[in-house]
């Protein structure tokens, strides 16, 4: 179906029943209960999950098939956002023309950056990526003030020259983004019980692109230009003398990525429409690193599931602080209560990276393939399991 | 003149002359040999001929056109595949997706941007892939990792890689070194049969004399860089001068 192959058929229709049905998944506590700041399903931040997940299945195009490590992929996510918010700014609030705008910016951007990028491999290509990402950075915060809004960051005012639509709503205010009149800012709320879940219109918007998004990546991954991507990681020298030649294919990967990050960055402003320079540092474009790495480099779904990982402990654990620690223990008696949350304080709240690079370090020294790895290894085990049984079950009736 | 010219070529590495006045011509459809001791200048002659190096002086023609300063695979693109010494394969993909790769390279050039068809989509590819296989008789290895393979098999897999190419020229740095007595008779048993059915002129370095009896037409004993005879294997097996070059460095 869709020109996949059986099992990334399988795949990408799981994964499009687990996207449409994450306000739900996320959610399984009641609220109120003491659990119920482990969901998270608010659009808020399943919109965020989508949205990395997409920018890290692009820069898992560059890294995980190619094997260059770019260190400045937060730049095309800047560039993208930027590029959306004066498209809100300059042309009409439906997020359509943004989003293709922040595509094909970023993309020229990569290519441009790409192109002198690629005359290096292994670590001195990194370099030159986290030298233009950081250049970009810097130069968002100073000569280029009058595209970026300099530290203020590029936000919607009341007088932007807005040509299809106005200025300002009847009310006075800042119209808002939307596509074809659906607002994405617009939700629902279902109550069952004693759960709430919320419907938003800007996480279906992700959700949808992010499945797009990701079905492109499939039929990469299975193409032979996805192929040669991989050859590329594998051997250039073979490669050199198949007769092919390895640049082109590099520069097209690398730019793809930056279209997909620029994507990434243009659904960013698209939910809330303002774009800073702080999005192009370089924590951002490690952090893609990170998902990409604790998911799976080179993986499908990897890219995705780390996305979700690091998001989620992001916004879950961070908020745990002391009185949610002391809630926790509090039926243990005061001395072993304080002590447990003395333990238990830095790896949560604002130490939340700390568990973050504990997970890293164990993933990669005892999961090389990511959490992804980690699944097949459980599903292995299990399936060995069910062989067992099952044989043991056949030989009984026999003896 | 033959499909593969080499005039006066000399290549030096620091203080060493790798390669000084070699003069070599290949005939079109034939076997040539070239062998000589370790350190002879074999392999640095061969890198010569396919992009890896330049020579510092002298011209290399192939059919009618000078490679020198062409890049590798513009090199492949002329026609010329090559084996090195130590098998170059896609060590983290499977023996099918390393034979498919160079069916690519041959189908669509150096660099395409093909749709996104799936690869197994390919039928075409995919049976000649799957042919080629069967004649260096590793089909049933098409789904393995092929780092995972013995050091014979991967030579064979490069060979096969470089055959599915249909190359006018194929170039081989020791194809059986490393290689099982069975495997080295299968080889041959191989290059005969391409010999007989294709268009195809080989250059092979070789140390195996075996090899090198089976199937050359013509040997260029080669020592200390310089050509030292050419002549029919007849005529070869005996040459004082060979005897010379071989007992005085080897032993
Ligand atoms: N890139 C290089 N830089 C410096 N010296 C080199 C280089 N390549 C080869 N040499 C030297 O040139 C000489 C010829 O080497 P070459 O590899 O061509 O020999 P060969 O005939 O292929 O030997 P063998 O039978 O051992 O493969 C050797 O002395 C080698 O050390
Ligand atoms: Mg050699």
């Amino acid at each position: 179906m869709f020109g996949l192959e059986k099992k990334d058929t399988t795949l990408l229709i799981l994964v499009a029943i687990l996207t449409m049905a994450a306000p739900f998944i996320l959610n399984p506590f009641p609220e109120g209960s003491g659990l119920a700041q482990f969901n998270a399903g608010y659009p808020d931040l399943m919109q965020r999950f989508v949205i990395f997940g997409i920018f890290a299945i692009g820069f898992n195009i560059l890294f995980g098939l190619t094997g260059y490590l770019s260190f400045g992929h937060a730049a095309f996510l800047g560039v993208g956002s930027y590029s959306a918010v004066w498209m809100f700014k300059l042309l009409s609030m439906n997020i359509i023309p943004a989003i293709i705008l922040s595509v094909i910016i970023s993309g020229l951007f990569a290519l441009v950056i790409g192109y002198v990028s690629l005359r290096r491999t292994g670590i001195y290509f990194s370099i030159l990526t986290l030298a233009f990402a950081q250049m970009s950075f810097a130069l968002a915060y100073s000569v280029l003030t009058p595209i970026t809004n300099g530290e203020t960051g590029l936000q919607l005012t009341l007088d932007d020259p807005r040509i299809l639509g106005a200025s300002a709503t009847a009310d006075g205010s800042i119209p808002v983004t939307n596509l074809f009149g659906l607002e994405m800012r617009s939700a629902f709320d279902l109550a069952v019980g004693p759960w709430t879940f919320t419907f938003s219109a800007g996480y279906y918007v992700c959700a949808v692109i992010m499945l797009l998004a990701f079905y492109l990546s499939i039929r990469i991954f299975r193409s032979p230009f996805g192929l040669m991507l991989r050859a590329i990681k594998s051997n250039q020298t073979r490669m050199n003398y198949t007769g092919l030649n390895p640049k082109p294919y590099t520069l097209a990967a690398f730019v793809i990525s930056g279209m997909y990050a620029g994507l990434a960055g243009g659904l960013m402003a698209s939910m809330d429409p303002l774009a800073g320079a702080e999005r192009m540092q370089w924590t951002a474009s490690g952090e893609v690193v990170l998902m990409t790495i604790l998911g799976g480099a080179g993986t499908l779904i990897g890219p995705v599931l780390g996305a979700g990982a690091i998001k989620y402990m992001e916004n879950i654990f961070s908020k745990i602080n002391d009185n949610v620690l002391h809630g926790w223990f509090s039926f243990m008696p005061d001395g072993i209560e304080n002590f447990m949350v003395a333990i238990v304080h830095p790896f949560v709240g604002k130490g939340w990276h700390l568990t973050l690079g504990i997970i890293f370090m164990l993933v990669v020294t005892f999961l090389p393939g990511g959490l992804v790895e980690g699944g097949q290894r459980v599903g292995k085990a299990l399936r060995r399991n069910k062989d067992e049984d099952s044989k043991n079950a056949s030989t009984e009736p026999a003896e | 003149m033959g499909i593969l010219d080499v005039k006066d070529v000399g290549k030096r590495f620091g203080g060493l002359q790798a390669l000084s006045d070699v003069n070599l011509s290949v005939k079109e459809n034939t076997c040539h040999a070239i062998i000589g001791p370790n350190g002879a200048g074999k392999s640095t002659l061969l890198n010569c001929l396919v992009g890896k190096l330049i020579p510092d002086t002298g011209s290399v023609m192939f059919d009618g056109n000078s490679v020198l300063g062409r890049s590798p695979h513009e090199i492949n693109q002329m026609g010329i595949s090559r084996v090195f010494q130590t098998p170059e394969i896609f060590a983290d993909l499977t023996v099918m997706e390393n034979m498919m790769i160079p069916l690519f390279a041959k189908r669509d050039g150096a660099y395409r941007l093909h749709g996104i068809e799936s690869v197994s989509s390919e039928r075409e590819l995919v049976s000649m892939a799957e042919q080629m296989l069967e004649d260096v008789n590793m089909l049933d290895k098409r789904h393995m990792h092929s780092a995972s393979m013995s050091r014979g098999d991967k030579r064979r897999l490069e060979m096969a890689m470089c055959l599915v190419q249909n190359p006018k020229l194929l170039l081989l740095d020791e194809p059986t070194a490393g290689m099982a007595r069975a495997d080295t008779n299968n080889t041959i048993d191989l290059l005969k049969e391409i010999k007989e059915k294709r268009d195809i002129t080989i250059a092979i370095i070789e140390h195996d004399m075996h090899v090198v009896f089976s199937l050359a037409d013509r040997i260029t004993v080669l020592a200390q860089g310089t050509p030292l005879v050419e002549d029919a294997p007849e005529n070869i097996k005996g040459h004082p001068k060979v005897q010379e070059a071989y007992l005085g460095e080897a032993h």
